[in-house]
């Protein structure tokens, strides 16, 4: 295990922020970690990172305990953070210089990493331009790429690539995998995009600051409890009647649709359309996604408020620029 | 000990980086004391007479005027730990494997190779003000600059490291900065102020640092009679530089508890 947390408990005054989560990582794992906001999540990443003093149990990362071996976690791990860290006053060449002189990274080893990680993050050819004139995009692969800088042995990703477009995304996941294939890199990382949760080996989903589910993705999905069956006819009340008396199964009417969760739904399906007595208009079959293992777990959706005030705020923009257009 | 020392570095090093890059405070370090020596030294040159055998206001102004340059460029450490938070900088400061007390002494050292380049720059004008600069001089004043340096930035952050704000911060500079240095005998011998506000002098840290600098300078206070009376004894450089290390120690251990608290 190369993080292993066992009994983390923070308290902020009288408020337990985290009440007790244990879990370990194998080396090489992608670890997803969700939950909503105020769940528990940045205040366990930010123990497991040394930046705060666990209440009660006890956490190490790489075999180092993040109370009393700090500099050996520091070192072992690679930070990106959500809110910029960047010095804008210097270059990303000189940004990259600073992070490795400060994990003591040897020269010759620096230089080869800087060029492969600024090639890898498109960042190559404004290396010299001050970190000041990047856009936000730029900015996040500069600290992805500086996260990378001294091999770390755990990258923290706290949601990486909000805000990067699709393309620029997939760049950056090939070469975590690459990373993961060559260097056993482990990878604890935060998201709001379900593909991007999609990836992971195994998920942890933390609210109200506890541990409420962990495991695959797929197994997290099988918990939901089957795939769901929507059914369009013209007499749903007689169809849900008889979908229960048939098998046994609990349909919901709900838009005039009958719809139920049934386990095995593609081997479910051919069987029930060619024996259902009743004239079938339409039939949708849908499997559960992360999003609905996130809002069985935790009664939200898994896009909360953290994305809705960035959307909003673009829509805002958007909505303005709009207006300016029609009075210019 | 090896993250300690890697923190001090790495810290000073890009300090002096920010400094290089930002032409403007390279600017502005060399003019505003510049600007102070013209303004003062024009305006009241006239009204006042030679201060002591051989020493005009402007000369005797000259070596306080470098001591607050000193001051101004020291606090600057202050302000660039307030700026690293707001910007988010100091975050990957505080993540790396660094030592908190390399961080703050790197800090503490970046602004005082700051203060001896301006020192350098203020001491090419000596001719115009008609103050020999003998290498024994320059020799002299180095390891003085740097204490005081450090001892103040000291201060700077300290103060930060209780800021959240940038404006905070400036707003408590602004008021502690004129208090320094209009009591620091920058403008006026100390000696020769009423009771009070020599007493007000006394207790003011950057008097020591001033007298040290103007004794190198212009001579031993011994003779030239200007000098900082304390207890019935006049100062003597080897004393101040004791007084201001002891502070500066004192300060310094503050900001890396102040540093260490905020984990």
């Amino acid at each position: 295990m190369i993080v292993e947390v066992d009994g983390l408990v923070r308290h902020f005054g009288q408020i337990e922020a985290v009440k007790g989560v244990s879990f370990g990582i194998e080396a090489g794992e992608i670890f997803g970690f969700l939950g909503p906001n105020g769940a528990g999540k940045t205040t366990t990443i930010n123990m497991l990172c040394t930046l705060l003093t666990p209440s009660a149990g006890r956490a190490s990362v790489n075999g180092f305990d993040v109370v009393h071996q700090r500099a050996e976690v520091r070192r072992s791990i690679g930070l990106v953070f959500q809110q910029p860290t960047l010095d804008e006053y210097l270059s990303a060449e000189q940004n990259l210089r600073f992070h490795a002189y400060a994990y003591g990274v040897p020269a010759d080893v620096r230089e080869r990493r800087m060029d492969e990680l600024l090639a890898m993050v498109d960042l190559a050819d404004r290396r010299k331009g001050s970190v000041r004139t990047y856009s936000g995009g730029m900015k996040r692969r500069l600290e992805i790429a500086r996260g990378l800088l001294h091999h770390p042995k755990v990258l923290f990703l706290d949601e990486p690539t909000l805000g990067l477009d699709p393309q620029t995304r997939r760049h950056i996941w090939d070469y975590l995998f690459a990373l993961r294939e060559r260097e056993g890199l482990t990878i604890f990382m935060t998201t709001h995009y379900m593909d991007e949760a999609e990836v992971c080996d195994r998920i942890g989903v933390i609210d109200h600051g506890s541990l409420v589910g962990l495991d695959t993705p797929a197994a997290l999905k099988r918990s939901v409890g089957g795939d769901v069956v929507t059914l369009a006819t013209d007499d749903p009340a007689a169809a849900a009647a008889e979908i229960r008396d048939r098998y046994s199964l609990e349909p919901e009417i709900r838009d005039s649709e009958v719809s139920f969760t049934v386990e095995g739904g593609d081997r479910f399906l051919p069987e029930f359309v060619r024996g259902f007595g009743r004239p079938i208009d339409a039939i949708g079959l849908r499997h559960p996604t992360l999003d609905d293992v996130f809002l069985h777990l935790t009664g939200r959706e898994i896009r909360d408020s953290e994305l809705d005030a960035q959307e909003q705020m673009l829509a805002g923009m958007r909505q303005w620029g709009g207006r300016g257009r029609t009075h210019g | 000990m090896t993250e300690v020392w890697r923190g001090t570095w790495v810290v000073a090093y890009r300090e002096l980086l920010r400094f290089v890059n930002e032409r403007s405070r390279l600017f502005s370090s060399f003019f505003q004391p510049i600007v102070f020596l013209v303004i003062f030294g024009a305006g009241f040159g006239n009204v006042i007479g030679a201060l002591a055998p051989g020493v005009d206001f402007v000369k005797f102004m000259y070596p306080g005027i470098i001591a607050m340059g000193v001051l101004t460029s020291s606090l600057f450490a202050g302000v660039s730990v307030v700026w690293d938070r707001e910007f988010g900088f100091l975050r990957e400061v505080l993540v790396a494997p660094l030592a908190r007390t390399g961080i703050v002494l790197g800090k503490a050292i970046g602004a005082a190779v700051v203060a001896l380049l301006q020192v350098v720059l203020l001491l090419l004008i000596s001719p115009i003000i008609g103050v020999a600069i003998e290498p024994a001089t320059i020799a002299q004043l180095i390891p003085v600059v740097v204490i005081l340096s450090i001892s103040l930035s000291g201060l700077g952050i300290l103060i930060a490291s209780f800021m959240r704000s940038q404006q905070g911060f400036q707003l408590l500079i602004q008021v502690l900065i004129f208090p320094l240095i209009f009591l620091a005998g920058v403008f006026f011998p100390v000696s020769q102020a009423p009771d009070w506000l020599q007493v007000l002098s006394k207790v003011n840290p950057m008097t020591y640092g001033v007298d040290a600098i103007r004794q190198i300078m212009l001579g031993s206070a011994a003779t030239s009679g200007l000098g900082v009376e304390v207890f019935g004894q006049v100062m003597t450089v080897g004393q101040e530089v004791v007084i201001v290390a002891l502070l500066g120690a004192v300060l310094l251990s503050a900001a890396v508890w102040g540093f260490r608290r905020q984990e």
